[in-house]
């Protein structure tokens, strides 16, 4: 297995919180990889680790071989934060090409990753003036426009309509088999089973970290929600025994 | 920071405030109608009116240019879109100078706009060039800018940021020699005078208002201005991470 991102031992604290205690995975490339568990479990400091803009305690994390948030990782890292972040008062074009002109590509760039996303009509309207689902359209074309080799997703599909979200998907695959690493953070448990591998976190803690198919069959459900609820039993079982 | 970057960022700043067509209309307008009403104030007093609107023209652009770099960079800050740049391969220079730069065009038309009202149809009268006032005007507005920079960053909020105008402006206007000429101040309040950069941007505007060439005090003056410029700059980078915590 190639192996595109991993994850050492890492401990984050934000505030007084520990929010990593000793964080450790490994994930493949030109793969989706599911970073699932419930609001507040880390997913989110994880990936402001993996794009290098979270300020860790100790620990390391490599994307590709070199040390998270080193320059060269600049040119080939996408990274969509959970609130979209995009500037409200330019149009969703004028963002894709201002983010894709950081990357030193054109106009054919910023336009290809806004119909990637569906936005190609509303392209010229101004953000501010946009509905949640196409707002965070915009922030997206915003980081596939410059073409990634690692694509770093936190909860891209919040919000929207279930045709698009399906589109999505299809997309972030067809990412994924050109060779392109996406880490996908959800916690809508219907799109984990899209994955090819998920990360179950649980108070910064990996808790399974397998195929959704394998995560189903060790915990003896069909039905994620359930395996990752009986995971977590098995391993408080465990904790007290 | 490449030259490519940098002028995409400032495309992308100035595109910003092209879609906000009240903020530019207020910008290029405002200070016009402050000029005016200087004007009326000081109505048969030609002499004050020429002092005074002198200097206004050197304060406006500092103060506005100020404000709205502020609220700018802490909205970079507080929508995440710092953030992202960070992931990226811009570089902090590109960001503070295409801010500087951007709101710097921008302070350079505002500067024109009223300093054309001013002496045409005011009768504003200078010893010295128009063209020297314009150019303190935007040096001023370009410390403005890196003053704004560097506040934003002990900013959580706006109503936080838009306090700093007084913290940081207000005093400056105070101690410049418009109210108290320098030399009859207290020596303490001399002495801080004499560290703020506004001090010397007034001086300067002094200076072409009082002499037909370009004195080498006002030179003097515009290069401290300018130093001051690139101080608040370092500080600001100093105060951009691209690590949070």
């Amino acid at each position: 297995m190639d192996t595109a991102i991993e994850v050492n031992d890492l401990v984050v604290q934000r505030g007084k919180r520990i929010v990593l205690p000793g964080f450790t995975c490994v994930i493949p490339r030109g793969s989706i990889t599911g970073l699932l568990g419930p609001s507040g479990s880390g997913k989110t400091t994880l990936m402001r680790a993996v794009v290098g803009v979270q300020v860790v305690k100790s620990g390391t994390v490599t994307v590709l071989g070199e040390p998270a948030g080193s320059p060269p990782l600049r040119h080939k890292i996408g990274y969509l934060t959970q609130a979209p972040s995009v500037y409200d008062d330019l149009t969703a074009r004028e963002n894709a090409r201002y983010f894709g002109s950081l990357y030193g590509l054109g106009k054919a760039a910023a336009d290809e990753a806004l119909r990637a996303v569906g936005l190609e009509e509303a392209a010229d309207q101004l953000v501010a003036n946009m509905s949640g689902g196409q707002r965070s359209r915009a922030s997206l074309a915003c980081a596939l426009v410059g073409k990634p080799e690692v694509l770093v997703l936190d909860e891209p599909t919040v919000g929207q309509d279930p045709v698009l979200r399906d589109e999505l998907w299809a997309r972030f695959r067809d990412l994924a088999a050109a060779g392109t690493t996406v880490v996908v953070s959800s916690h809508v448990m219907d799109e984990a089973n899209r994955c090819d591998r998920l990360l179950l976190i649980r108070d910064g803690r990996l808790i399974a970290d397998d195929t959704p198919a394998t995560v189903k069959a060790s915990a003896g459900t069909d039905d994620l929600d359930e395996a990752f609820l009986r995971l977590i039993r098995a391993q408080e079982e465990k904790a007290v025994a | 920071m490449t030259p490519r970057t940098l002028a995409t960022t400032v495309r992308r700043i100035i595109g910003q405030l092209r879609h906000d067509r009240r903020t530019i209309a207020m910008i290029l307008v405002v200070p016009t109608v402050l000029i005016a009403l200087l004007y009326f104030m000081f109505d048969g007093q030609e002499r004050t009116f020429d002092r005074v609107a002198l200097i206004m023209l050197g304060v406006f652009p500092f103060v506005i240019m100020f404000l709205i770099t502020s609220i700018a960079m802490l909205r970079e800050r507080t929508t995440g879109t710092l953030e992202r740049l960070f992931t990226t391969p811009v570089g902090k220079l590109d960001l503070l100078f295409g801010y500087g730069i951007a709101f710097g065009i921008v302070a350079a038309l505002q500067a024109l706009v009223a300093a054309g009202v001013a002496y045409f149809l005011f009768d504003l009268q200078t010893a010295g060039d128009p063209w020297l006032v314009i150019l303190i005007a935007v040096a001023n507005a370009v410390l403005g800018v890196a003053l704004g920079l560097l506040c934003s960053a002990f900013a959580r909020t706006e109503f936080q940021a838009v306090q700093f105008m007084p913290v940081v402006a207000v005093p400056q206007l105070l101690l410049c020699g418009l109210f108290v000429a320098r030399d009859q101040m207290a020596g303490w309040l001399q002495a801080i005078s004499d560290v703020l950069p506004l001090s010397y941007s007034v001086e300067a505007l002094t200076e072409v208002g009082a002499n037909v060439e370009a004195t080498g005090t006002m030179w003097r003056d515009l290069v401290i201005v300018v130093g001051a410029v690139i101080l608040a700059l370092a500080l600001g980078a100093a105060t951009l991470r691209r690590r949070t915590p």
